[in-house]
């Protein structure tokens, strides 16, 4: 299962809460506001990086160009492009954390 | 026969998402599937008993809930962690649930075919 989340970890608990409940292995996919939860130094940085002991952690590249964050990424969360958000949806089946 | 769950994560009356996460699934009873619910974060409220929406103008959802088994609807899970975070106890919500921890809800939602958020 994909794990799609879209809203930033500062306003919302969806992350955290798609966290508690993801499978092993399961990968997670940050979109829109949600890759400022990708952010280097951040008060959820922790947070992402137990999430990327367990799961592969993708953001997606135009969003994370958008905000500025190109350079400042929380080491192993890797960017992806449209493309590459296409074949994942392919490959697992989509929970949207809304 | 697809295995359909409904995942509710946002608070009720509030915004139309609730409302519309429980009209869907009558909408859904019409046809031959498997369907489940689930209520984790600030959705647990929504299955609250005692709810008046009468002030507010709108339609609440305590004559609703009831009818989600007739309309195939029989598995109503809730997530222990959200329940308990909010103070809330089973005894507080309006209709039989299943309390789950996090890992049971992460195993029935991969078991699933489809999932709709809401």
């Amino acid at each position: 299962m994909l794990h799609i989340v879209n809203k930033s970890p500062y306003m919302k608990s969806s992350l955290e809460s798609c966290i508690r409940v993801a499978q092993k292995n399961a990968p997670i996919l940050l979109i829109e506001d949600a890759v400022l939860g990708a952010a280097v130094g951040g008060s959820v940085e922790g947070l992402v990086q137990g999430a990327l002991k367990d799961h592969p952690v993708y953001a997606l590249g135009a969003d994370i160009s958008a905000r500025g964050l190109a350079g400042s990424l929380t080491p192993g969360v890797k960017v992806i492009d449209y493309a590459d958000f296409v074949d994942l949806v392919e490959q697992h089946k989509p929970m949207t954390w809304l | 026969m697809a295995k359909i769950m409904f995942v509710n994560r946002n608070a009720p009356h509030g915004t139309i998402y609730a409302w519309e996460g429980l009209e869907v699934v009558l909408i859904f009873g019409a046809y031959e599937n498997e369907l489940s619910a689930v209520y984790m974060d600030d959705a647990v409220f929504s299955l609250k008993k005692g709810q008046d929406t009468s002030a507010l103008g709108i339609k609440g959802f305590l004559q609703t809930l009831p009818v989600l088994e007739d309309y195939g609807c029989e598995k109503i899970y809730v997530d222990k962690e959200s329940m308990e975070k909010r103070g809330l106890k089973v005894d507080d919500f309006a209709i039989p649930v299943e309390v789950m921890d996090s890992a049971g809800i992460g195993k029935i939602m991969e078991e699933q075919d489809v999932i709709l958020p809401f």
